[in-house]
Parts: C-alpha cells; structure tokens; sequence
C-alpha cells in the first residue's frame, strides 16, 4: 500500500468521498420507502372499501409494508427475502438465491473466460495482419450497434434442438457479449505503444515475437482490464437474458422471469438486488487485480 | 449434386476475395478517393465472402433450416414479410425506443446539470452511477410490464431506466472536462454560472454527451427487445423472436434480427452524424490527412 502523505487523510477522506455516497444511499431508500407506500395504498384502501371500512393514513401505512404481493416491495421487505432464501436455506436447496446465483455465475465466468480469451487473440490476429485489420474491424465496430442480445432465445432454442442443454449455451451468449469489448479494447491496448517504443524495440533488433511479450503485450494490460469490467457486465446480463427462453429452470434470470409469472414481486427485487451486487462484486474484483497490476507495472489505468 | 458444386463455389470464391483483399491491403494508397475506396471495399468484401461461406455451408452441408437457415432464405422471408415486420418495428423501436430513449437521456442529462452545481452531490451520485451502470437494469423488465402494463409504455420505462445513467454519470463527467485555463478566463469576463455553463462547459461536455447518445442508442433496442420476453401484445420485435422461436420458424428470427441491427446500426450512424458536426473542434473528428 502507498504511504498516507497527510495525516488527516482517512477523515478528509470519509468527509470528501463516503459521507456524500452514503448521503445518495439514505436519500435512494428514502425515495424507495415513500413510493412503497404511495404505491401500495390503494390496494390496502380497496381492502378497507370491500370491508366497508374506513381506513386512516396511520393505519394504511404499516400495512404498505407488510403485503404478500406488493406493487413495490418495502426495503427491508426485500431484505428479508434474501436473508431467508440465501442465509437461512441449504445452498443445495431449489429456494437457495445462491444455488440461482451459482447456476448463473458458472454461466458468467465459463463465458467471460471464452469470450475474453477470443477477444484477446483476435486483436493480436488484427494487430499483425493488415488484412485481419481492414476487414475485419468495421464489421467489429458495426456489431456493437446491433442489439446482439436479441439473439439469446435463438442461440438456446437452436442448441436444445441439436441436444445441447445446460450450461454451454447460456455461456455462449456471454462469450459473444464479452468478445466485443474486449477485441476492440486489446487493439487499442496492443496499439498503444508509442512510435519512439518500437522504433527502439527496432533498433534492438527484436522481431515480432519479441516486441509482443516485452512492449505490447504489456502496454496492453490496462486496455485489457478496462475492457474486461465492461466485458464481465456484459456476460452476466447475458447469463441471465439466457435463462429467460428456457422455460426458467434454475439461474437469476429463472428467478425473475417466474417471479413475474406468478406476481411474486418480493422475490423478483430479491433476484435483482442480488444479481446487482454480483455484477458490482465482479465488476470490483476485476477493477481490483487490475488496479494491482498496474500499480505493480507503474502504469496508469487505461480509459476505454 | 448441385449443393456440392455451390459449396465448392463458396469456397471459390472466399478464397478469390480472400486474395483479393490481401493485395488490396498491400495497395497501401497514399491519398484522395483511393484511400476510401479501398477502405470500403475491404470489409464490403469480407462481409460478402462470409455470406457466400454461410449459404454455401448451409446449403452443401444441408444444414437443418432449424438450426441455421441459408442467407438467401433469410433474405426472401425479408421480402415476403414486410407488413409484419414494419409493424413490429412500429411497435417496439418507433414508439418504446424513441420514447424511452429521449424521456431517459434528457431526464439524465437534467439531473447532472442540477447535480454539477454541488460538489457534495456530484462526489455521491458519480459512484453509484457507475455502479449502476455496471449493472444488469434489464431485470427491471418484469418489473416494469407489472406496473406500466403489456403494451409499449412498460418497454418505454425499461428504455428510461437504462438509459438514464449512462447519461447522467457521462454528462457530470463532460462538464468536467472543460480545462482551468478556459474556466479562469471566464472568471476573468465575469462571466455568470449559466454563462460559463452555455458557452464553455457544456460545449466541452459535447463529446462525452454524444458518448452516451450512442452507448444509450444500443442500450435502448436491448431494453425494449428483452422487455417484451416478459409481456407483450402480439406484435412487436422482441415477442417476434420468442414467439417464432416457439414456432422453430428461425428464418423469421434472424429477418427480425436484420431489422434490429438495421435500426441500431442506422440510428448509430445518425448520432455519429450530428456528433461530426457538432464536435467538430474535437481532436478525434480532425481528418487524417495533413
């Protein structure tokens, strides 16, 4: 770790940095309970009507809270919800958010890795090849205006016809939407190198090979670690897009899409609050080694 | 018999414009119309020679259509499909798309320009705005077909979500990016905060404002497609794709699919228009030559 330059520095720190994302927190759940209540009155005064009652405002809200099916589910509804369905069930069990989060993580990662490692060869291929280069680019560029998302349900329904089913085809889906990023982020990064670099790798001699290990590949690894947190985003919504065609069996997406069959919105938040914080834990512990790294290699993060 | 012969004149021919393009590349033009020409013609060819390797494999292999239908097919079902096609389009892109994506991208931009006005704000919106653009919003959808209901108003809201943060965590970050000399020199005109707002900050803001036009542009086709999986009237390009899925009609599918990356790629190339001539002061829309 750095040295602290100043010794106020952890206060300045939590004054200038935590405190405001705290503050924007406080405010979000503030704006989250005031809609749950807005939103879920009318079904309590309804409720009260058919009774033939007369409801007060004191007596509504406590009861907003609390519903079986809420429009919007309070906070600490949701949270509830996923204390009981991660701490208190057996991860092995159908009703565990981790097992669904682990079917779809698996799905993630096998796809990340995929698509990042053909990402990764491509833009060498594009690097060295003018060719590979002149063709291949445009159309690389032109597919990330297209929303390659909608072909989820084909890639699933085609692979279950053929007899694939599982596993592979959802990780597919995130390889297609990892490569992206990442092919386009490693040409920029294996192009980085400035001219007097390779004018200097030139007069050492080195041939291609040589100048890739010992300049461009290493100029590369910010590039890449600024593409890869696009890409792992990308794989998990991709992940979970996957699981929608498929008749929900098991995974985040599965969770949702029977949460919306059945009008169990407490279960629906809980299976988005979750995938977030999965996206914002992978997301952060790529930021995290790639950070690392570049400390260790004495460069600057890259901006994609 | 004759599948075999339009395989090998696949191969034929990806091989002929495989070569073709290698010379191309070696032409290495210096200046003028050559350059463009060359530069359009290579991927123009490449992207032929992959469609000419698709039919042939599909066809010489006799590939199952279920599975993977031949270009040419995919094309006439394009053509003998139009009404249902324009209506989908209608459906999903004209009235969820647009709406969302100009509702979302305005609020956003809104939003930052009141949170640039305090630091204390702006230090606590730009980090969870970056996490939450990390995110998977696309599983707001169900969500939203619950409240906003089936037709193209719930897709709208979707598009809303998902297009509101990336304009927001880009727009503070654009108003940002306007340098202490330029911002010094309006002090010194005395000018006011609007002022400096109009004719600094938010011209140098333009490249990171149309960054997200464009990132959101994509973002917004997503949102409505994977929105309508959960609910939907009968027309529409996302329920099109599942339902024809259902159906095994594939090559409907992937005629959907050509309109989708039609409209994302069309309404790509006009923002990226308008960018030209806006930010034309940026040093990324200087052209190449001296």
């Amino acid at each position: 770790m750095g040295v602290r330059l100043f010794d106020g520095g952890s206060a300045s720190m939590i004054r200038t940095r935590i405190l405001p994302i705290l503050t924007v927190v406080a405010a979000i759940i503030a704006v989250w309970y005031a809609f749950a209540v807005i939103l879920n009155a009318p079904f309590e005064r309804n409720a009260a009507e058919r009774a033939g009652e007369t409801i007060g405002f004191a007596e509504i809200l406590p009861k907003t809270m609390s519903q079986q099916r809420p429009v919007l589910p309070a906070p600490h509804q949701v949270a509830v919800e996923i204390w009981e369905t991660t701490a208190e069930k057996n991860i092995t069990s159908k009703r565990s958010l981790i097992y669904h989060a682990w079917v779809t993580l698996s799905a993630t990662l096998l796809g990340f890795m995929m698509g990042t490692a053909l990402g990764i060869l491509l833009a060498v291929g594009i690097v060295h090849s003018r060719v590979l280069d002149k063709s291949m680019m445009p159309w690389i560029i032109t597919s990330q205006t297209i929303p390659i998302l909608a072909l989820a349900p084909m890639i699933i329904v085609v692979f279950n016809s053929v007899g694939v089913t599982g596993l592979l085809p959802k990780a597919l889906i995130s390889t297609y939407l990892s490569f992206f990023p990442v092919a386009v982020g490693m040409v920029k990064g294996l192009r980085s190198p400035e001219t007097m670099h390779m004018d200097l790798m030139h007069t050492y001699s080195a041939n291609r090979a040589q100048t890739f290990w010992k300049l461009r590949w290493p100029s590369s690894v910010p590039f890449l670690f600024t593409s890869m947190k696009i890409g792992i985003a990308a794989s998990l919504v991709g992940a979970i897009v996957g699981e929608l065609p498929t008749g929900a069996v098991a995974g985040l997406g599965a969770r949702l899409l029977a949460g919306s069959y059945y009008g169990q919105t407490v279960q629906i938040w809980s299976a988005l609050i979750v995938a977030a914080v999965l996206a914002g834990l992978l997301v952060g512990l790529i930021g995290w080694i790639g950070g690392w790294l570049n400390r260790r290699m004495g460069v600057r993060e890259a901006r994609a | 018999m004759t599948n075999t012969a339009i395989l090998i004149a696949a191969i034929v021919f990806w091989l002929a414009a495989w070569y073709a393009n290698t010379r191309l590349a070696a032409l290495r033009p210096e200046r003028g119309p050559m350059v463009t020409l060359v530069n359009l013609a290579i991927p123009v060819l490449f992207g032929a020679a992959i469609l000419a390797l698709w039919e042939g494999i599909t066809r010489g292999f006799g590939v199952p259509t279920v599975i993977l239908p031949p270009p040419s097919m995919i094309w006439e079902r394009i053509i003998s499909s139009v009404p249902t096609l324009w209506a989908d389009f209608q459906q999903t892109y004209l009235k969820g798309v647009v709406s969302g994506y100009l509702i979302g991208c305005s609020l956003g931009f809104l939003v930052a320009v009141l949170v640039d006005r305090s630091p204390f704000w702006k230090a606590g919106v730009m980090p969870i705005g970056n996490l939450v653009s990390a995110l998977p919003i696309v599983g707001i959808a169900p969500i939203m077909v619950m409240w906003f209901g089936f037709d193209w108003q719930s897709k709208a809201a979707v598009v809303v979500v998902m297009t509101f943060f990336p304009m927001l965590v880009n727009t503070v970050a654009g108003l940002n990016a306007a340098g202490h000399m330029e911002r010094d020199l309006m002090h010194t005109y005395a000018s006011t905060r609007t002022q400096s707002l109009i004719k600094l900050r938010l011209p140098a803001a333009m490249p990171f404002i149309f960054n997200a036009l464009k990132i959101n542009s994509t973002l917004a086709l997503i949102g409505a497609i994977v929105a309508e999986f959960f609910g939907t009237p009968i027309v529409g390009m996302g329920f099109r794709i599942s339902a024809e899925v259902g159906r095994l009609n594939v090559d409907m599918v992937w005629a959907t699919i050509f309109v989708a990356a039609l409209a994302g790629s069309l309404s790509y190339g006009a923002i990226a228009l308008v960018e030209r001539s806006v930010t034309f002061w940026h040093p990324s829309m200087r052209s190449e030559r001296p």
